[in-house]
């Protein structure tokens, strides 16, 4: 047993956080934040034939660099450290997670290479309001002809509105449930398909509406068998919550790190504020808060791992991916809240840092489901004897 | 990272599993699931012979070198061996404190006479120690201890005066380890001495202390003219900070595994009684029931990641915050089970004051985040050393 990162995993953990403090600082982060697409093209393409972060997951053959779920972790923990803007959430832990447990071969041929070669893309299922279970999914399928007609919309769709390959979730007409749904793998410019950019109170990260009014799509647009998509696609679903606490994980700690580094300047009655027994035990409460939290994600990171590459311990990603992002949802609005109140009067101004955090540790809570989603879902596993749905 | 265990480390465990099977049963059926912090004074005489038992089939002390007797087992072995042990149900360990605590130090600091005389009988599991540390005005600020060890040259030996408090199992053992002031000029940390007493003398009274529990697993200990021999001192006089403290990085968390599984056992138990009584069907008991599985999880993930950590005994920030982490979190349990019994959480099963199995780990939890450093303490180490906050002026 070693569950600590190897080498070659700091290796990589350290050059992300090099890259990510030298492009996204502060004042990169606003810049990209208040741009209706939320990062910089220039960046993301210097990202992609630099860095190659796009295909850190993506099997060899197919041009990518065939590392693991662990390693793809490790940087996205960064990533939320920095608060990068970057569409590399949508495209690779979404888009690439969905093809790779969904999509067939020449799904993946013709896609995977795309997606190194520097699209990006998305996934799109939940309707406005409607949970983040099957139930959320209200958007049609109809047989036509060889393909398919798609009808219906979409919200919350992380990068939709950028995203030059969709992935949607449509169900058969009357389905209800788990039952009835599939996957379809989509050019974005298709012809009925409206994407409209949803400003939001986090501007860190992107949310967009999708319509499909009539989209005609051929049947080799269909992802795995026709209205039994669930399945795979709550796989999908649960390794992007992974990807999220991650993200959270990251967020949390650099909300504490800024904190401690503010109270260990700040002089009041004579003394640095960090030297106040009150102050101290709230940075501490901290620290527990984002220890266990990494704790929680490392663990769901090796499960991850093991269900991309089908070993016996990805049976338990439901459970672990909702451990992770229950406990890591509450730990990053925890410590980016905690943080604006140990910052005091700066904390609430739009120039320090920490409000940034405090909007993204919300949005990121609510994403996939918050801790009280999460927590019931387990409930459901402990309590009623269910598989987690 | 990998979380497997190696092909040897699960043969050791099938081992451990099958020699559990074959001995914990018969005549110590009747303390499988007892004992242990809340429980302590539950069947004693049956668990001091089962401590025998595991001597005698050498699995006392397996983490312990082997040129000492022990089995030189692997940090992983003694993880499964705990985990083994408490899935079993095997019963608290009275010989926890000469095992993990005594002997460590002994085998560190001790002399040779010091090791040849006391490290057998802790192997054997005939002899029981236990920790002379806490007193009245010592309690989180441990370094003003006010015991006092003066050298009587007439006799040769050392004086022992003052007194200890939350001494566990001090009246179920031979030994007691005392650190106490060597210079009486001296204040805190500096002057003291780590001294290894004999408890079955005239000089030591054990007196028990009622617990808000009704039960008594904590002592008094007071020592009047208590002696000890010269050769009886671990260290120089003056080491004696150093030795209690070095004993702090023996341990690495090897039980904490064990631990876990003993906490599984009473959700496990909460569970099932929640499942009974309609508790399950609650939103709100089930949000906090489902956040106890969560918190439970994460508390094992800790220990996976502080034994996978440096070899070194440094510690790291995921074994900072273990203490108030696995505290705080059993406390809550503690509350748990009383909210999922509802009303018959009040009811007890027999007067005078006879607890169930939940109410006892209710009421003694409330302990938990006060031994061993309080919360508050915790707080403060996390925040110093982890965190590098500065220490608040000390008086």
């Amino acid at each position: 047993m070693e569950f600590a990162f190897t080498e070659e995993q700091q290796m990589i953990r350290d050059t992300a956080a090099d890259f990510l403090a030298e492009v996204s600082t502060s004042e990169a982060v606003r810049a990209a934040m208040n741009t209706e697409a939320g990062f910089e093209a220039a960046l993301w393409e210097r990202v992609c034939q630099e860095m190659f972060w796009q295909a850190i997951h993506i099997p060899e053959e197919h041009g990518g660099m065939g590392l693991g779920y662990v390693e793809l972790v490790a940087m996205l923990e960064q990533m939320g450290r920095y608060l990068f803007c970057s569409p590399f959430f949508s495209t690779v832990c979404l888009g690439v997670n969905a093809l790779r447990l969904a999509g067939s071969d020449a799904q993946q041929a013709q896609y995977l290479p795309a997606i190194v070669a520097g699209k990006t893309a998305t996934l799109a299922y939940a309707a406005a309001n409607g949970g983040w279970g099957s139930d959320a999914i209200t958007a049609t399928c109809t047989p036509s002809g060889e393909g398919f007609v798609l009808q219906g919309s979409y919200r919350y769709v992380s990068d939709g509105h950028t995203a030059d390959i969709l992935i949607v979730a449509a169900r058969a007409p009357g389905s209800t449930g788990d039952e009835g749904v599939s996957l379809f793998v989509v050019d974005a410019n298709s012809a009925g398909i409206t994407r409209r950019w949803l400003p939001t109170m986090d501007q860190t990260r992107k949310q967009a509406e999708i319509t499909l009014d009539g989209v005609s799509v051929a049947a080799d647009a269909l992802m795995g068998e026709a209205g039994k998509a669930w399945g795979p696609l709550q796989s999908v679903l649960d390794l992007a919550r992974v990807a999220i606490a991650a993200d959270q994980v990251g967020g949390a700690q650099q909300s504490l790190d800024i904190t401690v580094d503010y109270l260990q300047e700040r002089v009041q009655f004579g003394r640095v504020i960090a030297s106040y027994q009150a102050v101290k035990h709230k940075a501490a409460d901290m620290m527990v808060k984002v220890e266990a939290g990494r704790s929680a994600l490392y663990y769901a990171a090796c499960v991850a791992d093991e269900a991309l590459s089908g070993g016996a311990l990805g049976a338990e990603l439901a459970e672990a991916a909702s451990v992770a992002k229950a406990w890591c949802s509450d730990a990053y609005f925890f410590n980016a809240g905690c943080g604006i109140q140990l910052f005091g009067g700066v904390g609430f101004t739009a120039e320090y840092d920490i409000q940034l955090y405090f909007k993204r540790a919300k949005s990121t809570e609510t994403f996939l489901g918050d801790a009280a989603f999460h927590r019931e879902r387990l409930a459901q596993q402990i309590l009623d004897g269910e598989a987690a749905a | 990272m990998k979380l497997s265990f190696s092909p040897q480390d699960e043969q050791f465990r099938e081992e451990v599993a099958q020699w559990l099977a074959d001995n914990l049963c018969g005549e110590f059926e009747c303390v499988r699931h007892r004992g242990g912090p809340g429980d302590e004074h539950h069947r004693v005489a049956e668990r001091k012979a089962w401590e025998r038992k595991l001597a005698e089939g050498g699995w006392t002390c397996i983490g312990w070198p082997k040129e000492y007797g022990g089995r030189g087992a692997s940090i992983e072995q003694q993880v499964i061996f705990n985990e083994e042990y408490a899935r079993a149900g095997g019963p608290g360990r009275i010989g926890h404190i000469g095992e993990t605590l005594a002997g460590p130090t002994i085998i560190a600091f001790g002399s040779d006479e010091q090791k040849q005389k006391y490290l057998p009988g802790i192997l054997r599991g005939e002899v029981f120690w236990c920790q002379g540390y806490s007193e009245p005005s010592a309690g989180s600020d441990l370094a003003n201890v006010k015991t006092r060890a003066e050298f009587d040259e007439a006799a040769g030996k050392w004086r022992i005066n003052g007194q200890k408090v939350w001494t566990s199992l001090a009246h179920e053992s031979e030994y007691c380890f005392v650190i106490a002031r060597t210079d009486p000029q001296s204040v805190g940390h500096k002057g003291l001495g780590f001294f290894l007493v004999t408890m079955d003398q005239p000089g030591v009274t054990v007196r028990p202390i009622e617990q808000l529990t009704g039960t008594s697993e904590f002592n008094e200990v007071f020592f009047d003219d208590a002696e000890c021999d010269a050769a009886d001192i671990v260290g120089a006089p003056g080491d004696g900070w150093k030795v209690a403290m070095g004993l702090l990085g023996f341990e690495r968390g090897v039980s904490t595994l064990g631990q876990q599984m003993l906490f599984q056992n009473e959700f496990d138990a909460i569970v099932k009684l929640a499942k009974d009584n309609g508790a399950a069907k609650n939103p709100a008991l089930r949000q906090r029931i489902a956040d106890a599985h969560v918190g439970l999880k994460i508390l094992r993930y800790n220990s996976m990641r502080m034994l996978s950590g440096g070899g070194d005994g440094s510690l790291q920030k995921e074994a900072m915050i273990y203490k108030l982490y696995w505290a705080t979190w059993h406390r809550n349990l503690g509350k748990l089970a009383m909210d999922v019994l509802g009303q018959e959480s009040e009811i007890l099963d027999e007067a005078p004051y006879e607890l169930n199995r939940l109410q006892s780990m209710y009421l003694f939890t409330r302990s938990d985040t006060i031994y061993g450093g309080t919360n508050q303490i915790q707080r403060n180490i996390i925040a110093e050393r982890a965190l590098g906050m500065p220490r608040e002026p000390r008086g």
